[in-house]
């Protein structure tokens, strides 16, 4: 006990996982964000249906439709990667090809991420 | 992994507890199992957003191409099952939620919710594809 670390710190993200109730609290979270985020993403597709390209990049790069967008994006990449966690865990047993399926849904999840928001910024900034 | 010595602690084959196969399978236990296969599946699909924003993103040549290929048949069918899986999860997420709070878990109120995830799924994608095809 000679140390200099508080009794919270102590106890504090002591589970399997070491990150306390941070992943439970974010999938709550970002589903939260996702209802509204994802209604919005179908209602734009609908209002796009039949357009041509000018529209559709019009309608995507005004700022607030875009930021709109960049939400979206946000919200769904994290809640999906934190899903994708849970689902590997529940399956992936070896610790070795554990990590490696959480490395590469990390990946996925950052590809996606940040692919989305270099075309959505493109069609903002991009001219 | 804790330190075991093998000599002390002879290993042998333990007890498991039971796996899903040995349950008989109930309509909430399907709809549990559902909202993790659309989950998977909406995980999968966001590529298809992805490639969608790029095409937007390229220019008109490569965008009507891309667009040409969505709605396709088979493009349409594709996406209409995206549109189920995702009302589907969205649902059932807020199931979810619901639960979160410690309400609607009684076995008649959670067999409810479950029907209601279903039906409302059903209904919401059909909306968003008449609504779709009446403004397309
Ligand atoms: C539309 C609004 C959405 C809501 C309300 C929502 C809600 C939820 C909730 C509450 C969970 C946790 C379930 C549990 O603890 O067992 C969950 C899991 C998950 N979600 Fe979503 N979600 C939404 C959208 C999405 C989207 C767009 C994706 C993917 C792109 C996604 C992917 C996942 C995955 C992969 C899981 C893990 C499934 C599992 O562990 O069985 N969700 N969602």
């Amino acid at each position: 006990m000679r140390d200099l670390k508080t009794p919270y710190s102590r106890i504090t993200g002591l589970g399997s996982a070491k990150e306390g109730s941070d992943h439970f609290w974010h999938q709550r979270l970002t589903a939260v964000a996702n209802i509204p985020l994802i209604l919005f993403f179908i209602i734009s597709l609908i209002s796009l249906l039949g357009s041509d390209h000018a529209t559709v990049v019009n309608y995507l790069g005004s700022p607030f439709v875009s930021a709109l967008m960049l939400m979206v994006i946000l919200s769904v990449v994290i809640h999906m990667r934190l899903g994708m966690q849970v689902i590997i865990e529940d399956y992936v047993h070896g610790e070795l090809p554990k990590i490696a399926c959480l490395m590469l849904n990390t990946f996925f999840a950052v590809f996606v991420g940040l692919v989305s928001a270099v075309a959505l910024l493109k069609m903002s900034f991009g001219g | 992994m804790a330190d075991i010595n093998p000599d002390a602690m002879p290993l042998k084959a333990r007890p498991l507890s039971p796996h899903l196969q040995v349950y008989k399978p109930l309509f909430t236990m399907m709809m549990s199992i559902f909202h993790r296969i659309t989950g998977a599946a909406l995980y999968v699909g966001t590529l298809l957003v992805v490639w969608w924003l790029v095409a937007a993103a390229a220019g008109p040549t490569y965008f009507n191409w891309v667009n040409g290929i969505f709605g396709s048949w088979f493009g349409r069918l594709v996406l209409f099952g995206y549109t189920w899986a995702a009302m589907h999860h969205m649902l059932g997420g807020m199931r979810h939620l619901v639960w979160d709070t410690g309400k609607w878990l009684e076995v008649e109120k959670a067999q409810l919710l479950a029907k209601a995830t279903l039906a409302g799924s059903l209904g919401l994608t059909l909306l968003i594809w008449v609504i779709g095809y009446a403004v397309g």
